[in-house]
C-alpha cells in the first residue's frame, strides 16, 4: 500500500530562557494508507510534541525541522495559511481532554459545520445535515438534539465522540489521536477503540494512536513505535514486539503493564524515572535504568537498524532478552 | 430566561426604596439646612418657607409624604432653585451627561478591546508592551490631572482643541472630555481583554480550532473573542455607571452643563430634594446596567444560564 505519511529527520527543539531543548531528534517513520500505527513512550518521550508539530501545533517557542511529506507537500515550515489549507481536511487531530478540548461558548454543530465550511465550501445547510449524519455515525443518540447543545451538556465519552465526528468530517488521510481514552471511564475506553478502528476503517484513514497504555495499543495496531528520551528506540509490527521485543526498555514496559491472563505477579516497573530532556545520559539515553547496558552504552548512542526484515532497534546489546524476576 | 429578568427587576424595587430611606435620613441628619446662609432669614418668613416646603411636619411624615410624591413620579421641588422642580433640573442636565458618559463608554470600551487585543496577540512584543504602558499612565493618573495637563497641551500650547466650555452641537468641545473620561476606562477594559485574551489563545479549545485548519481570523473572531469577553462584560455595568455617575469632575473642569454641576451645588446647598432626586436617578443606572449586565452574561456563557 502507499505511503500517506512520511516523516523523514523530523528534529523538534524548545527554546528555554538561555537554552535550548531538543524533544524529538532524527524521528523517521512511515504510514501506510488505512494502516494504524501505535506510538508508544512515558510522559517526555516526545511522542505529542512529534506529532504536533507536524499539525503545526507547537508553542510559541517550539521549532520542527526535517520532513513530513503528506503526499507530496512538505508540512515542516509550511506557512500557516498554506498549511491551513490541510490541515482538518488531509490530516485530523484528536486530543487528550475531550473536557476543555470543545469551544464552551459555541454549539456541537457550530464547532463541526464550520470545518466543512472551510474546506469542502459547503454551505451552512448542507453542512449541518452532513454534521447530523457523522454525529450518527459515531453513535451519538437523539443527533439533531445533541448538534444543537452546548459541550457542557454532554459526558466525557459523548464530547470524545464527538471530537472523533469533528476530526473525521472531510475523511482525512490521516488521523492523530493523542491518548484519546485517556480521560474517559474505562468502560467507555473499548467502546471508542472499537469506534475509532470502524470509522478509520471504512473512510480508508491511516490511525496515529499515540498512547502509554500497551493495553490499548494491543487490540488495535498494526505497527508500534517505542519511543524514549525523544527518539525512537524500537520499532515493528505490533505482534512481534508484544511476543519477542528487542530493546530492554520495550521489555520494560511489557512487564509494567497489569496482564489478566499473569494474574496474582507483582506489577515490576521499570526502576528509575524517565530522563529530563534537558539533562540526557551520555550514550544510549536509556542506560542508567537497563539491566543489559555494558562499557559501550556509557558512551555511544546505538543508531536505529534494522534487526529483521520489519523490524529496527536502537540498541548494542545483541543477546536474547531474559527477563529476570526482580525478586 | 425572561423569568429570571423579571426577578431581578423586582428585587431591584426594595433596593430602591432602601437606597431612599438611608439617604432621606442621613441628609437630614447632617447639619445646616436649605435655608440657612450668611444672613438669618427673618424668624416668620423662615417659618412660611419651612410650612411650605413641609419642613414642619414630624420627619417621619415628610418621609411617607416624600415616598408617595417618588411613587407619583413626583421628586418635589427644588429648594434653593426657587423656579425649578427637581425633575426639571434633571431633565435639562440629564441628556448631557447620558451623551458624554455613553460617548467616552464607546470610545473607551472599543478602543481597550482593539488595544488588549492587539496586546495579546503580540504578547511579549513592542506593541503589547507600548500599550500595557499608555494603559498603565492613563489608570494611575487622576482624570482631574489628566484633564489639566490635556488643556495645557491641547488648548494652550497647541490650540487645535477649546480649553472648555460647550455649544450645543459642537463636537470639538467634546474631543477632550470624552478623551478623558475613556482614557481610565478604556486601560481598565484593554488590562482585561490583554489578560483574558491571552489565557483564551493557550485553551485547549483554540489549538482544536488551529488543527482544524481554520485561519488565525475565524479563529480570533469565532472562538476566542467571545469567551475573552466573559470577564471584560461582568466589568462593563460597573464602568458604565461609573462613567455616567463619575462624570462630575470632568463636567467641572472643563465647566460642562451636566447633571454632576447640579449635584454638587445641590449638596453643598442642602438641597434635599435635589439631592434625593439625584441620588435615586444614579441608583436607578446602577441598578438598571447591573441587570443588563446579568442578562448579557447569561448569553454569553451558556453555563451560566439561569433556570
Amino acid at each position: 500500500m502507499a505511503d500517506v505519511l512520511v516523516v523523514d529527520d523530523l528534529d523538534v527543539t524548545f527554546a528555554l530562557h538561555d537554552s535550548e531543548v531538543k524533544a524529538v531528534s532524527d524521528l523517521d517513520f512511515t504510514l501506510a494508507e488505512g494502516e494504524t500505527l501505535a506510538v508508544v513512550g512515558e510522559s517526555g518521550s516526545g511522542k505529542s510534541q512529534a506529532f504536533l508539530s507536524i499539525m503545526g501545533l507547537l508553542a510559541r517557542n517550539g521549532k520542527a525541522s526535517g520532513r513530513a511529506m503528506l503526499g507530496d507537500v512538505n508540512l515542516i515550515g509550511m506557512a500557516p495559511d498554506r498549511l491551513d489549507t490541510h490541515r482538518g481536511k488531509d490530516i485530523a487531530m484528536i486530543f487528550q481532554d475531550p473536557m476543555t478540548s470543545l469551544n464552551p461558548t459555541l454549539k456541537i454543530k457550530t464547532q463541526l459545520a464550520e470545518v466543512l465550511v472551510r474546506h469542502q465550501g459547503y454551505d451552512k445547510d448542507k453542512a449541518n445535515r452532513a454534521v447530523i449524519e457523522m454525529l450518527e455515525r459515531v453513535g451519538i443518540p437523539e443527533p439533531v438534539k445533541r448538534a444543537n447543545a452546548y459541550p457542557h451538556e454532554l459526558s466525557g465519552g459523548m464530547r470524545q465522540r464527538v471530537m472523533i465526528a469533528m476530526a473525521l468530517l472531510c475523511k482525512p488521510k490521516v488521523l492523530i489521536a493523542d491518548e484519546p481514552t485517556t480521560a474517559l471511564d474505562v468502560t467507555v475506553q473499548a467502546q471508542m477503540l472499537d469506534l475509532f478502528k470502524n470509522l478509520t476503517n471504512d473512510f480508508g484513514t491511516a490511525l496515529v494512536l499515540i498512547t502509554h497504555d500497551l493495553g490499548v495499543v494491543a487490540g488495535v495496531a498494526d505497527r508500534m513505535m517505542v519511543m524514549y528520551g525523544g527518539r525512537c528506540i524500537e520499532k515493528g509490527p505490533t505482534d512481534t514486539l508484544f511476543y519477542d521485543p528487542r530493546h530492554p526498555y520495550t521489555l520494560g514496559l511489557l512487564h509494567s503493564t497489569p496482564h489478566v491472563a499473569k494474574r496474582a505477579k507483582r506489577l515490576d516497573p521499570i526502576q528509575g524515572l524517565p530522563p529530563s530532556l534537558e539533562h540526557l545520559p551520555r550514550g544510549c539515553a536509556f542506560h542508567p535504568r537497563c539491566a543489559f547496558r555494558f562499557e559501550r552504552c556509557f558512551e555511544e548512542r546505538p543508531p536505529l537498524l534494522p534487526v529483521e526484515d520489519v523490524r529496527e532497534k536502537a540498541c548494542w546489546y545483541q543477546g536474547e532478552l531474559k527477563y529476570e524476576e526482580v525478586a | 430566561m425572561l423569568g429570571y429578568a423579571l426577578r431581578r427587576v423586582l428585587t431591584a424595587i426594595p433596593i430602591v426604596l432602601l437606597t431612599i430611606t438611608v439617604c432621606f435620613f442621613i441628609l437630614r441628619l447632617a447639619p445646616g439646612g436649605p435655608f440657612d446662609g450668611e444672613r438669618a432669614l427673618p424668624p416668620d418668613q423662615l417659618r412660611n418657607l419651612r410650612a411650605y416646603y413641609h419642613l414642619d411636619e414630624p420627619l417621619i411624615m415628610q418621609f411617607f409624604g416624600y415616598i408617595g410624591g417618588v411613587l407619583r413620579g413626583d421628586f418635589g421641588p427644588s429648594m434653593v432653585m426657587k423656579d425649578f422642580n427637581v425633575s426639571r433640573l434633571i431633565g435639562i442636565g440629564l441628556p448631557f451627561t447620558l451623551m458624554l458618559g455613553f460617548s467616552a463608554f464607546v470610545v473607551g470600551t472599543i478602543g481597550g478591546m482593539l488595544a488588549g487585543a492587539v496586546a495579546a496577540v503580540n504578547q511579549n512584543k513592542w506593541p503589547d508592551y507600548l500599550l500595557v504602558a499608555i494603559v498603565l499612565v492613563g489608570i494611575i493618573i487622576p482624570n482631574f490631572l489628566m484633564a489639566n495637563l490635556v488643556q495645557l497641551l491641547f488648548g494652550v500650547y497647541l490650540g487645535w482643541l477649546p480649553v472648555g466650555g460647550y455649544q450645543p452641537g459642537s463636537l470639538i468641545h467634546l474631543v477632550l472630555p470624552v478623551f478623558i473620561l475613556a482614557l481610565p476606562h478604556g486601560g481598565r477594559v484593554a488590562r482585561l481583554v490583554r489578560g483574558s485574551m491571552i489565557e483564551v489563545l493557550g485553551t485547549n479549545y483554540v489549538r482544536t480550532a488551529r488543527s482544524k485548519g481554520l485561519g488565525t481570523r475565524l479563529i480570533l473572531a469565532r472562538h476566542a473573542l467571545k469567551p475573552a469577553l466573559l470577564p471584560v462584560v461582568s466589568y462593563l455595568g460597573p464602568g458604565l455607571s461609573y462613567l455616567l455617575t463619575g462624570s462630575l469632575v470632568v463636567e467641572q473642569v472643563f465647566s460642562l452643563p451636566g447633571i454632576g454641576k447640579y449635584f454638587i451645588t445641590a449638596a453643598l446647598n442642602r438641597d434635599y430634594g435635589l439631592v434625593l432626586g439625584t441620588t435615586i436617578l444614579y441608583v436607578f443606572i446602577i441598578l438598571a446596567l447591573n441587570l443588563l449586565v446579568d442578562i448579557l452574561y447569561a448569553w454569553l456563557d451558556p453555563k451560566v444560564r439561569y433556570r
